[in-house]
């Protein structure tokens, strides 16, 4: 059977200035069999997208301590969907409240990963979720 | 795309520009799909136009960073231009993590750029399978120079030279005393050598030695024969870069067009063995993991010997039907 690896791409959004946690997860899916693409801090939807995009990854990982999610995510799946990849698996990571965390859900994001998820959970959430989807 | 489109269709939007099409053709020649390799056929056939250029040199020699500020100086001359930026799986998990993109993060959104990051998956020679593949799509796709990172070389791993039209070796002061190209037995594969991070006090050393080198095995005394040019570049003051984007257009051009031809056939020589070897080897490692597991019973015994039980492996790989059908 012809199938790839899992394909995740994993980005920072927002101002805030350290990538640790994102490195722990990184790791934790690579060593879980997965390609990993890690565009580093400070990045913008837009960047964001793009690189998803050229990347065909099959989850699209975000991270954000900001407080800016509930504007980063409506622009990332609006944007997604003007360029026609909205098979494309979302998946937020960081510290927000309950409430924002239901409306991102409703707006079509896959999973929401706070901060302090055990690695392996981010590992099963993720095969689970691309298992769901199927081939494209 | 969230119904699954036929790759012919993918490679005809990658055609008309579309870049997610690409993207997805690219993943399906990744996985090595049969039903993908009609379309990467005619991508190969419709390609040819594209200036493929070969990034190499050890670890952390610069390689990443080099190519996002060469990638911004061909831009300036109009080029479009993508990027296969490869990175290596880890072989104990088969994942990866692919960071070369980092330094090329001032490109993100320019719609004249795509960049594709591809991991081994144990493929040795310093490359991914599948970057060739790649490269045809995305010169169908209209990209007018295609640049492969390939991994940080160590020994041997030369293959990028037998597939690009110019190979770039890319060296970095400070990484000790021998010059790293030597040591890695990459320095009679460049095209054009770098000494990268010139802003560095010892940069100078190393820019000497490389020169010294070169004009000691200077064999080649043909008049127009290419002098391979050694360019000092920095990525900070942006020092060189332009001397470099000259050096990659004269070699394109300069080279007499017997020779160009030669290297024409040469590479297209490489990719026939490659891809007879890569399907060989898929094909193989499917009979392997699914028929020959009551075979390692009696292997482990030793009531058989490897070398019979693998020329039976062997022709059964080869004489069990036609390579392009799926495997029982
Ligand atoms: N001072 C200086 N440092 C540089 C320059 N170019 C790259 N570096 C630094 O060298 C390190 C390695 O750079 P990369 O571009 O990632 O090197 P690479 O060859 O792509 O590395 P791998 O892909 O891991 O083999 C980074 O810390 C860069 O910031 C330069 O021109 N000057
Ligand atoms: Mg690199």
């Amino acid at each position: 059977m012809a199938t790839n690896p899992i394909r995740v791409l994993l980005a920072k959004v927002g101002l805030d200035g350290h990538d640790r946690g994102v490195k722990v997860v990184a790791r934790a899916l690579r060593d879980a069999g997965m390609d990993v693409i890690y565009t580093g801090l400070h990045r913008s939807p837009e960047e964001v997208v793009t690189a998803a995009v050229q990347e065909d990854v099959d989850v699209l990982g975000v991270s954000l301590l900001s407080g800016v999610q509930m504007t980063v995510f409506p622009r990332i799946l609006k944007l997604l969907k003007e360029r026609g990849a909205d098979d494309m698996i979302v998946v937020a990571g960081g510290v927000m409240p309950d409430e924002d965390a239901a409306a991102l859900r409703e707006m079509g994001v896959a999973a929401i990963l706070l901060q302090d998820t055990p690695p392996q959970e981010i590992v099963d959430t993720l095969r689970r979720l691309v298992e769901a989807r199927g081939e494209r | 795309m969230s119904v699954r489109v036929a790759s012919a269709e993918l490679l005809a939007r990658a055609a008309a520009g579309n870049l997610g099409a690409a993207a997805r053709l690219i993943s399906r020649a990744e996985a090595g799909a049969a039903e993908a390799r009609p379309a990467l056929a005619e991508a190969y056939r419709r390609a040819g136009r594209a200036h493929v250029v070969g990034i190499t040199g050890v670890p952390g020699s610069g390689k990443s960073t080099l190519v996002g500020r060469l990638t911004h100086a061909l831009r300036a001359t109009g080029a479009k231009v993508a990027v296969v930026a490869i990175d290596p799986s880890s072989p104990y998990s088969g994942g990866s993590i692919l960071g070369d993109r980092v330094r090329m993060s001032d490109l993100a959104t320019d719609p004249g750029v795509f960049i594709r990051s591809m991991a081994t998956r144990g493929a040795t020679g310093g490359m991914a399978r599948a970057a060739l593949d790649a490269a045809d799509v995305l010169d169908v796709a209209g990209f007018d120079s295609v640049i492969i990172e390939t991994v940080g070389v160590g020994q041997d791993e030369v293959e990028i030279a037998k597939a690009s039209h110019t190979t770039v070796v890319v060296s970095a002061p400070g990484l000790g005393d021998e010059i790293q190209a030597i040591k890695a037995g990459i320095l009679e594969i460049a095209d054009i050598h770098v000494v990268s991070k010139c802003d560095r006090p010892d940069a100078n050393r190393t820019l000497t030695d490389l020169k010294l080198m070169l004009a000691l095995g200077t064999a080649d005394d043909a008049p127009d024969a290419w002098r391979v040019p050694v360019v000092g570049t920095s990525a900070i003051t942006g020092e060189g870069i332009e001397n470099l984007v000259d050096c990659i257009q004269r070699h394109r051009t300069a080279v007499p067009s017997d020779a160009r031809a030669a290297r024409a056939r040469r590479i297209a020589a490489f990719r026939l063995e490659k891809t007879a070897e890569n399907l060989l080897l898929e094909r193989f490692q499917a009979r392997f993991r699914t028929h020959e597991t009551d075979r390692i019973e009696s292997l482990a015994a030793r009531s058989i010997d490897p070398y019979s039980t693998a020329i039976d492996l062997l022709n059964r790989t080869l004489h069990g039907g036609h390579v392009h059908e799926p495997l029982a």
